[in-house]
Formats: structure tokens, C-alpha cells, sequence
């Protein structure tokens, strides 16, 4: 069922957490870094030795895809990339799903970002998704790189109600009146779905805030782990679907993958992702359950 | 700096070179293919400067550290200047410098006004000044100013209204999936189903009065005691429950970052793995 | 007056900016002043810049200590301003973008930035274990609340939780840990979070207003 490496580093790892286990219990002090180790065994392993799952995605996940899946041809999609390196982990897979999903159905994109760091994470995924998977697809006509703004929620006040104020030419410097998919584009408002992905400051929030809920487009966002449990309180009447981290990732992949064989045969980096984060956050749980007993145990010993 | 020291700095730049030249070598029929060669070395490099922290501070993290202050810094200039000033400001002030950049001048008979943020601008640098300071004070007024007269309509309408509104949720039944359709509907379908009608009842039971009790607790005008005080427990008990979880995803977040990390040590850099 | 004409300034952009959400033809004005903000906001990142260099240069002059990484610092930032600048290397002509692939820029920000960047933050997945392992305690009722929660999080993001309680019947579906994790984000989460955010949202609302009628000055410093 399972390779003998991953046999081995799980018994390495749940062996490793005995002794952590009567360690504790005897009271003995515990080097952080040998935590340190622990932690990086756990992910370590997976990656080394890959032990796979099967993904299903949640309503809020699909809330996201169905919308991308049942909007007719030709509709008009604005993606966001709002966030930086430190996100990029999480963000980026689900970033790179999207923009296949949206341009394989034969959606117009337009891409863009609030952040620095963004619009060359966003060269990225133009390099390495869509020029090799679409060669054939025309920069300018069915999709567009119009790239970054300094201002943060600044720039969504102005391309709220006039795009081509903020967003003159696109990143290399062509007049968006030139372009074709800009033709019937003349703000926010004339998108059929706006993606954010991000999680920091500009991210999915303003845009709900200064774009979602002024014009009422509707929004889908993408978020870091950290990020996603803050977006509920929009779901579902403000923000139609949240992908929270490398999970929701994942999630869409698999739908993807079920869906689009052309995916399927694509990296799958949410996918790939979710053995290591399996076996990193039982490790944490026996964590902290032994660190409960051990404090537990140490309290009742005082006690007496 | 002692002996010991120079002989680990030593032994680190050789294992730098062995690696630059051994994935150069490793990619020899490819364009670039020593640049690219520095550039996953360095990159594995620095991943690994600054993982060494974890055992305890020392230069090679401090070089690292001080390297990304000084490039990110630079980034963020770089990009802002050819997005922004040269996207936006160069084109409305002068057709010269439009062409210069090759950007497309935008004629308008208010673009003397945009020489407005420039003064401002240059007033914002002058905070750099023990003498000039107070200049910079104007425009970030500016900055104030627009920062709190757009986050006022919006955060009142997105934040508060709409927040409100979403919480007025039927108690007897959903509104959409299980409208209410009387008591002996309600135990003939009784079970607790992830999808069924009584736990979707609860979640609207949860979801208002969670939100109540939880602003309850926020308020500190009054003192919590009495049927408030109760209200305020359950408000305390609905946000432990949110921070829980709030953990829960957190713990997910950072493992993905470590994760991406360490997939790229193996893949990119030592290529035990596809 | 050095304090009046900021005042003034931030009472005038703030109010024409709540205004034009209700009275349009204002809308103009308002996105040509936000449109000065942003450029403005440009003008910040070269404060930063300037700053950086400013505070490192003193730092080696005062042989302060660590001066010698400041000049790491300083000699960073001049290659990557450089880079990017000047377009050193960039396949297209001077209106293409700054990052293309193949320029210098882009190359620094593969192979240092985003290096550095992620790093930095997944440092903190190993002190969220060493904190899960010392600090986390159920020592009251809260606490141990708290960890439940977290605990029904962290199995039902992922397929483990699946594993564990698989076998629970439809009729039950609830308490299996997956779904009950779905649940609590879409519930008390949903309400915990909704919360904080109508709180946030009142505060970010009267700080405003005091922001715009001039009750609050602390932005503005000291009278000097």
C-alpha cells in the first residue's frame, strides 16, 4: 500500500514522538530544536517518500469553480495577484488553476495586481502556465497583463468606475484603447467575475469593500491559510467562493483534474502539497497532547 | 572575527562554488545555463542562511536578512517608479518625456493640477530633514484624508450594514434549503445529517446569536454582570471557538510555506526528487 | 499654520471623498485626488529608500554594531535600484516592463527575493510547533475550547480526518470531522469573526470622522 520509505519515516517520526512522549512524562527538558528537527522530519519525509490523497471539494470551493465553469464564452474575468513570496506557497497553485480554468473555457482575462511583487509572481504564471498550455492564445485579445499600480485601495477607487484612468497601457506599455479585449471594458463594473488572490493588505477584503459591493460584481477569492477564516463573515452574500490555502488549492485541482483531462496531466502542486501537511499537523496535535499530559501530570505531582 | 569562524565562512563559499559549478555542468546543453546555475545556488543559499537561525543567530543570517532589506527596498522603488510615475504622472505633465518613455501622452487641459502631487511628493521627502520635516506634513494629510474618507462609506456599508443584514437569519427553518414547513415536517426529518435541516437550523441559531453575544462582550461601557454578563460568556466561548480554528489555519498556513521550502532544497537545488 | 493647512487638507479630501459616494458628477474630482494619492504614495517608497540609506550610511560611519552588513544593505539596494532603473538586460525596449523575463530584476527577485521572502515566514512553522509543544495549555474551559476547536480545524483539513471517522453513518454525517470542520468555519467562526469585524468596522468608522473633523492630530506630530 505504502512505499517502504514511507514506511520507514513514519515509523521514524511516530518513534521520535514516543520518546518526546516519556521525555515529557519524566519531566525532562526538551531542546527546541530538537522540535525544530521533529517539524522538518514531518515534512520532510512526504516530500521524499509521497504518500497521496484523494481531494473533494467543499461549497465554498466550488462556489468558485461552478461560477468560472457555467459563465458563458467570451465572459469577461479580472484577476487579481495581490501578494508576495511569503504567500506564493499557497497562493500560487491556486493562482495558476484559475487562470487555466478561466482561459481554457475560453474566458477573456485580464490580470493584474495591487502588489510590487505581485505583477512579477503574475509574470510567473504567465511564463509558466500559459504561454507553454496556450501558444496559441493572443496577448491583448484573449488575455492581458495590464500589471501593477502603487496606491492600494487608491487604485480600486479609480478602475471602480474608469480603468483606463489608473490603467493607461498595460505592463508593456501598449494603449489599452489599442487592445481588443478592452473594447467593451471601461471599468469594473463591466467584468462578469473578478478573482482576488492574496491575503495581506491590499487583498480580497477591498476588494469586496471598494469594488464588490459598490458595483456589485461578483468576487472569488483565493486566500493564505492565515488569511481565510476573516473572509466568512462575506460568504456567500458578498464573496461567492473562498479557496483558503494550500486545502483549497488542492480542492480545486482535483475538481479541475476530474473535469479537464488536459489538467490532469499538469502539476498538481496543491495536491502534491497536502502528504506533508497531513503528517506536519498530526505531529502538532501529538504536540500539543503531550505537552497537555506533561503539564497536567506535573501540576497533579505538585500538588501532592 | 576568530579562526574558527573564517574556516566555516571558507567552507561554505567552496560548497557554493561546488554547487554553482555542479549544476552548471548538470545543465551544460542549456541557455543561461551558468547564470541559472548562480542563481538556484544562491537561492538555495540564502534559503539555507536563513533557516540557520534555528539553531542560533549568527552572520550568514544577518548577511541574509540585511541582503533583503536592501534589494526589497529597491524592488518596490523600481516598480512604483515605472508603474506610476512613469505610467501615469510623466504622461499628463509633458509629451516630451511621454516620448522619451514611449508611453502614450495624455492631453488634457487639467494636467497642469498634476504637478500638484509632485510638489507634495517632494514635500513627503523633506521628512528625510531635521530642518524642512514639517513640509512632509501636507501631504500626508493628503494621505490621511483620503485614507479615511474612503474607508468611511466603505467599511460603514461592508463592514457594518451588510454585516447586520447578513445576521438576520431565519430561527425556524432556512430560507433557501429548508424552508420551515411546520413541527411534524421538522421530526419526520429529524437526524443529524451534515446537510440536514436541523443542522442548518443550528448554524443560524449559532450564527445569531454568536454574532450578539460576541459584540456583547465587546462592549465595555457597561459592566458585564447579570443576564450581559452571561451573554458576554457566551460571546467569549463563540470567539474561543474563532480563534481556534483561526489557529488551526494558521498552523496550515505556515507548514505550506515550510513545505514549498524544503521542495524546492530537494527539487531545484539537490534534484533527489522530479 | 503649519498645523491649520494640513487640517484643512484632510477635512477637505476626506469630505469630498464621502461626498461623491452620494452626489456623482463629484466622482471625477474625487478619482483625480485619489489618483495624486497613489502617485504620492510612489513618492513614500522613495522616502523608504532614501531612509534605508540614510540610517545604514550613519551606521557605518559610527562603526555602530554589525556596521559591516550595512554595506551589504547598501550594496543590495544599489544593484537591484540599478537593475531595475536602467533595465539592465530586459529583452524588450524601455516601455516594456520593468521584470520581464530575462532582465536582471527579474532574475534578483527569482533568486533572492523570493528566496528570502518565503523563508522568512516559514521560519514560523517551527515556532508554532515549539509553541503547539510548550504554550498551548487547556487550562480553563476557554483554553480547552480553543483547542478543540483547533484541534477539529487542523484534522479536518485534511484527508486524515476522512481516515478517522469515515465509518460515522450519513444520518450522524455531522459529526464526522471533516464536515463538522466545515461547520465551524461557517458557524461560530462565521460569528466570532462577524463580531470583531462589525467592532473594527465601528471603530474604523469613528476614527475616520475624527480623522476628518480634525479631533484627531496625533499624524501630525509635534507643534514645532
Amino acid at each position: 500500500m505504502y512505499s517502504p520509505g514511507v514506511l520507514i519515516s513514519l515509523v521514524v517520526i511516530f518513534g521520535g514522538l514516543a520518546w518526546l512522549f516519556v521525555r515529557s512524562i519524566k519531566g525532562r527538558e526538551v531542546d527546541r530544536r530538537v522540535i525544530f528537527v521533529f517539524i522538518f522530519l514531518a515534512v520532510a519525509a512526504p516530500i521524499l517518500f509521497p504518500i497521496t490523497f484523494e481531494e473533494h471539494a467543499t461549497a465554498v470551493v466550488k462556489g468558485l469553480y461552478d461560477r468560472i465553469d457555467t459563465l458563458p464564452e467570451g465572459s469577461r474575468i479580472l484577476i487579481s495577484f495581490d501578494f508576495d513570496p511569503a504567500m506564493a506557497p499557497e497562493v500560487q497553485p491556486m493562482a495558476n488553476a484559475i487562470s487555466f480554468h478561466c482561459l481554457d473555457r475560453g474566458h477573456k482575462v485580464v490580470f493584474m495586481s495591487l502588489w510590487a511583487t505581485g505583477q512579477t509572481l503574475l509574470t510567473g504564471t504567465i511564463q509558466n502556465v500559459i504561454l507553454p498550455e496556450f501558444p496559441d492564445l493572443v496577448d491583448g485579445e484573449d488575455y492581458i497583463s495590464v500589471g501593477y499600480k502603487a496606491g492600494n485601495e487608491g487604485v480600486l477607487n479609480v478602475i471602480v468606475s474608469d480603468y483606463r484612468k489608473m490603467f493607461p497601457t498595460d505592463v508593456n506599455g501598449v494603449p489599452l484603447d489599442s487592445t481588443e479585449i478592452f473594447k467593451e471594458i471601461g471599468s469594473c463594473a463591466d467584468f462578469d467575475l473578478i478573482v482576488a488572490l492574496g491575503g495581506g493588505r491590499p487583498g480580497p477584503k477591498e476588494w469586496v469593500l471598494f469594488v464588490g459591493d459598490p458595483v456589485g460584481v461578483p468576487i472569488g477569492v483565493g486566500v493564505a491559510a492565515v488569511v481565510a477564516p476573516q473572509l466568512y463573515p462575506y460568504y456567500p452574500q458578498q464573496i461567492i467562493g473562498i479557496l483558503g490555502g494550500v486545502k483549497g488549492a488542492a480542492e480545486y485541482e482535483e475538481q479541475l483534474s476530474g473535469s479537464y483531462d488536459r489538467f490532469s496531466d499538469m502539476e498538481k502542486p496543491g495536491l502534491s502539497m497536502m502528504g506533508p501537511q497531513t503528517l506536519a499537523h498530526v505531529v502538532i496535535m501529538c504536540f500539543i497532547v503531550i505537552g497537555n499530559i506533561a503539564y497536567f501530570r506535573s501540576r497533579k505531582g505538585g500538588k501532592r | 572575527m576568530n579562526r574558527s569562524t573564517w574556516i566555516v565562512v571558507a567552507v561554505v563559499v567552496v560548497l557554493f562554488v561546488v554547487s554553482w559549478v555542479v549544476h552548471a555542468s548538470s545543465t551544460s546543453g542549456e541557455e543561461n545555463n551558468i547564470a541559472r546555475a548562480f542563481g538556484v545556488t544562491m537561492a538555495a543559499f540564502l534559503t539555507l542562511a536563513i533557516f540557520s537561525f534555528l539553531y542560533k543567530d549568527n552572520p550568514f543570517y544577518k548577511f541574509a536578512e540585511h541582503l533583503y532589506v536592501g534589494v526589497s527596498a529597491a524592488f518596490w522603488m523600481c516598480q512604483g517608479f515605472w508603474s506610476t510615475i512613469v505610467g501615469n504622472l510623466f504622461p499628463r505633465l509633458s509629451e516630451g518625456v511621454s516620448e522619451f518613455f514611449q508611453v502614450p501622452y495624455q492631453a488634457s487641459n487639467w494636467n497642469f493640477a498634476y504637478w500638484t502631487p509632485v510638489i507634495l511628493g517632494l514635500m513627503l521627502l523633506m521628512r528625510l530633514s531635521k530642518d524642512f520635516g514639517w513640509m512632509s506634513r501636507w501631504p500626508l494629510a493628503l494621505i490621511v484624508g483620503t485614507t479615511a474618507g474612503l474607508n468611511f462609506v466603505r467599511y460603514l456599508r461592508s463592514d457594518f450594514v451588510k454585516q447586520v443584514s447578513a445576521t438576520f437569519v431565519p430561527l425556524l427553518g432556512t430560507a433557501k434549503t429548508h424552508p420551515w414547513l411546520g413541527l411534524g415536517n421538522f421530526f419526520s426529518n429529524l437526524d443529524a445529517s451534515a446537510t440536514g435541516q436541523l443542522v442548518a437550523m443550528m448554524s443560524n441559531w449559532v450564527i445569531f446569536i454568536g454574532v450578539i453575544c460576541g459584540i456583547v462582550y465587546f462592549f465595555f461601557s457597561k459592566e458585564h454582570t447579570g443576564i450581559f454578563g452571561r451573554a458576554s460568556r457566551v460571546g467569549i466561548w463563540v470567539l474561543m471557538v474563532t480563534f481556534g480554528a483561526g489557529f488551526g489555519y494558521t498552523v496550515m498556513g505556515r507548514i505550506s510555506l515550510l513545505v514549498g521550502r524544503i521542495t524546492f532544497l530537494f527539487k531545484d537545488w539537490l534534484q533527489i526528487i522530479s | 499654520m503649519r498645523q491649520q493647512i494640513p487640517l484643512f487638507i484632510t477635512f477637505f479630501v476626506g469630505a469630498l471623498l464621502i461626498v461623491s459616494v452620494f452626489i456623482p458628477p463629484f466622482g471625477d474630482m474625487e478619482r483625480t485626488f485619489t489618483l495624486w494619492f497613489d502617485i504620492i504614495a510612489v513618492f513614500a517608497f522613495f522616502l523608504g529608500g532614501g531612509n534605508l540609506i540614510r540610517v545604514h550610511v550613519a551606521k557605518l560611519k559610527a562603526r555602530k554594531e554589525d556596521w559591516p552588513f550595512s554595506i551589504v544593505t547598501l550594496l543590495g539596494f544599489s544593484v537591484m535600484l540599478a537593475a531595475g532603473l536602467f533595465k539592465i538586460n530586459n529583452p524588450g525596449d524601455i516601455s516594456s516592463a520593468v521584470d520581464a523575463p530575462g532582465s536582471l530584476f527579474y532574475d534578483i527577485f527569482n533568486s533572492v527575493i523570493i528566496p528570502l521572502g518565503s523563508t522568512m515566514y516559514s521560519l514560523l512553522a517551527f515556532f508554532v510547533a515549539s509553541a503547539s509543544y510548550r504554550a498551548f495549555r487547556a487550562k480553563n474551559r476557554e483554553a480547552t475550547l480553543l483547542l478543540i476547536a483547533a484541534f477539529v480545524i487542523l484534522l479536518g483539513r485534511t484527508p486524515f480526518g476522512t481516515a478517522v471517522t469515515g465509518w460515522i453513518p450519513d444520518s450522524a454525517s455531522i459529526l464526522q470531522i471533516p464536515n463538522l470542520a466545515i461547520w465551524i468555519m461557517n458557524s461560530p467562526n462565521l460569528a466570532g469573526q462577524r463580531a470583531i469585524m462589525i467592532g473594527i468596522g465601528l471603530g474604523v468608522i469613528s476614527m475616520s470622522l475624527r480623522l476628518i473633523l480634525g479631533i484627531e492630530r496625533s499624524y501630525l506630530g509635534g507643534d514645532k
